[in-house]
């Protein structure tokens, strides 16, 4: 029988598990063209059969746990934020609550009406109109109709899109697309409010005004599950925490404690020494990297503007010395779109023969990046052989956050562009055809 | 907060609730075809013209090689041209439909991973998106029989019940089509293939009246030959038979389709987020 707080609960989650099947990338390519269709036509005949063939052995799949043994009970009317790493199961818990997947084991019951915001815009179609859009949004989202028009108003207030309800969402701007798709979800009424983080995008005084809607909303007794990487938001909205690591709940509590122990578990984070999805012959490793500051303070969030450094400790096995070697960084969005790349070779550096331990150093003199997490891959590769010594994807995950790149101003946001450049403008004379400079054309 | 209802889903345990959720969604379904209906002529100059001119074209191609130069005999006194566009409606109808829902999950891919409704309400409202299609190519073959005088008579009444049978076989394997697509998008290759194959199986530039009767009941194994012959059947008048034996073959074969592709959708549904 469950206990008389289950009873009451708004969600109660019991041993919640979630198994993902990952495919192995194969170590070695296809040899030859021969191999590659053999295999190809091989795969294609088992194909059919593959649903009714109980294992595969051959194509090196590994099991993995997205989320184990989750338990927990919230009761109506709490917030509750969940914060963790990327990949440590938020995005998965999140949607096994929306039943959008099925646990693998596991129970969990939910009291009421449940509305979940995964992501802002799901099934907007760019080529309807703003008002054709609230009405499927909202029929997406589990509304019904009548409520919809009743809300219609409301929405598009808030929204801010009065003038161009009868425009294709495509000819809107990225902030108005924001703007319309978050209004839609903020004016459901349902009894528990599940959203990941999607107040990332938006001009902050949109989000300000979300986080707003989202206070009120869950003021008459409303429960809110409240995915977030911004812990002064998660503080802000959320009086109770829950702490994922490795899809395990790692603390449940009052938020500032969840946040203080969250931090000191990324402190401990740029430890590379038991990741294994590295490629390369392993001679030389990386096994830890860390940003630090001109003066040689660890860093736990950068400032745009702030001079860093980003280094990477190594260990070197090789028995023979080891020469000409290049040492690369790239810097990607969260999104995965790269950002920037450094290399040694670009500044003329030779480390010449390698020792055993060391650390290689880029600095970075003010770091040109607006405030965002960016997550950082290396690779350590022969310069004349293009021998791949060592190479990890997204090995750690860093924060920029704060000011200072403009000293006089705060920086446009993200939503204008990930990078900061240095401009100095000047008014000048109005220009006619005769004030403009013959071109030089050097001979 | 007790008067609440309490949903409780555990792993492995079909849920008791789906055909409740169904019925809540249901405005979906009329969202969800609304969208694909406006969103396929915005755009465009003929707009809703498009839903005339490709069966318009096929019947005229049709009539023109099975009627004029392969001279294949109509029924009784029967324009080919009408005998043709008898049957292109149904036809048009079922590969419209099939494939569209077919492609549905696929093109949806997004909503699936980030909203939870009944997964049955995407290749349904594909079904209905292709019935106004449909309802729209009619009126060509309203046209058709003004102009060359021919009027259906009593049997009219039972064509309703053909369109349901072409709904129900579309739907049908559109169901096992698109759920297998989720999974092995050697599929979506599959789809356009059933067409045009089906096109050339099935009974629509010519009467199955040619096939000789010793291969009529094996010929409808192929549910659309039941499907065509019914259409023709109501509208044609007189002048065309129903073989009983091979409409409730045909019928039988699309029940089957049917039920075993709602079984089929239904127990890999569960998995669609995951592996889409």
């Amino acid at each position: 029988m469950p206990s008389s707080d289950a009873m009451t609960a708004a969600i109660v989650a019991e041993g919640l598990s979630k198994k993902y099947l990952i495919a192995h990338q194969r170590e070695q390519a296809d040899l030859s063209l021969r191999d590659a269709l053999a295999r190809g036509v091989g795969q294609c005949l088992k194909a059919p059969f593959r649903p009714w063939l109980k294992g595969d052995p051959e194509s090196g799949r590994e099991e993995f746990w997205a989320l184990s043994e989750v338990g927990f009970e919230i009761r109506p009317g709490e917030r509750v934020g969940i914060v963790g790493r990327n990949g440590a199961g938020k995005s998965t818990l999140l949607k096994i609550l929306s039943r959008i997947v099925e646990p693998t084991r596991g129970r969990f019951s939910v009291r009421g009406r449940v509305a979940s915001l995964l992501e802002v815009g799901t099934g907007v179609h760019g080529e309807l109109t703003g008002r054709e859009n609230i009405y499927l949004n909202g029929a997406l989202l589990g509304m019904r109709k009548a409520e919809i028009r009743r809300k219609f108003d409301e929405i598009v207030q808030f929204a801010e899109v009065e003038r161009f309800l009868d425009t294709p969402v495509k000819r809107y701007s990225s902030g108005m697309y924001v703007r319309l798709a978050f209004s839609v979800a903020a004016h459901l009424e349902p009894d528990i409010l599940i959203v990941d983080e999607v107040l990332a995008v938006g001009d902050i005084s949109f989000q300000k005004k979300c986080l707003e809607k989202m206070e009120s909303v869950t003021g008459g007794g409303r429960t809110l599950l409240f995915v977030s990487h911004n812990m002064s938001t998660v503080a802000s909205l959320c009086s109770r925490s829950i702490f994922l690591a490795n899809g395990r709940v790692a603390l449940d509590g009052p938020t500032d404690a969840v946040i203080n122990e969250y931090f000191a578990f990324l402190d401990n984070a740029c430890d590379l020494s038991t990741r294994t999805d590295r490629k390369g012959t392993g001679e030389v490793r990386v096994t830890r990297i860390s940003l630090r500051s001109e003066a040689g303070a660890p860093l736990n969030a950068v400032a745009p503007g702030q001079t860093v450094d980003i280094c990477l400790a190594f260990s070197n096995r090789s028995p023979q010395p080891l020469r000409g070697i290049r040492s690369m960084i790239t810097v990607h969005n969260r999104q995965g779109q790269p950002i920037f790349s450094q290399h040694n070779q670009l500044s003329g550096t030779d480390y010449g023969a390698l020792p055993e331990q060391g650390e290689f150093i880029c600095r970075i003199p003010r770091l040109p990046l607006n405030s965002a997490f960016y997550k950082l891959s290396y690779t350590i590769s022969g310069f004349g052989d293009s021998t791949l010594y060592d190479q990890l994807a997204d090995a750690i995950e860093f924060k920029v956050a704060g000011t200072g790149f403009f000293p006089n101003a705060r920086a446009p946001s993200n939503s204008y562009g990930q990078t900061l450049v240095d401009g100095y403008w000047r008014l000048g004379e109005p220009a006619d055809q005769g004030n403009y400079a013959e071109p030089v054309i050097s001979s | 907060m007790s008067e609440l209802p309490l949903l409780t889903i555990e792993a492995g345990k079909t849920e008791r609730h789906y055909w409740q959720d169904l019925w809540r969604y249901r405005e979906l379904f009329y969202f969800l075809a609304w969208r694909d209906i406006l969103v396929r002529y915005k755009q465009t100059i003929l707009g809703i013209l498009w839903a005339l001119i490709r069966p318009v074209l096929t019947m005229l191609v049709f009539t023109v090689i099975f009627g004029r130069i392969a001279k294949l005999p109509s029924e009784g006194d029967v324009p080919y041209p009408i005998l043709v566009f008898s049957a292109m409606l149904p036809w048009q109808f079922f590969a419209n439909a099939f494939s569209d829902a077919g492609n549905s999950l696929i093109a949806n891919a997004n909503m699936i991973t980030k909203v939870y409704f009944p997964r049955l309400i995407i290749p349904a409202s594909a079904v209905i998106v292709s019935f106004v299609d449909f309802l729209i190519a009619s009126v060509i073959l309203v046209g058709l029989m003004l102009w060359y005088g021919h009027q259906p008579d009593w049997k009219l009444i039972a064509l309703p019940g053909f369109v349901l049978m072409a709904a129900a076989a579309a739907f049908g394997a559109g169901l096992w089509v698109s759920a297998l697509n989720v999974k092995y998008r050697d599929f979506r290759h599959v789809i356009p293939f059933i067409v045009q194959f089906g096109l050339y199986i099935s009974p629509v530039g010519f009467s199955s009246s040619v096939i000789p009767d010793q291969w009529r009941l094996i010929y409808s194994l192929n549910p659309l030959a039941g499907i065509i012959d019914g259409f023709r059947w109501a509208l044609l008048g007189s002048a065309s038979t129903l073989n009983q034996d091979a409409l409730l073959l045909s019928g039988g074969i699309i029940v089957i389709v049917l039920l075993s592709g709602l079984l089929f959708f239904r127990s890999t549904e569960k998995g669609f987020a995951d592996v889409i």
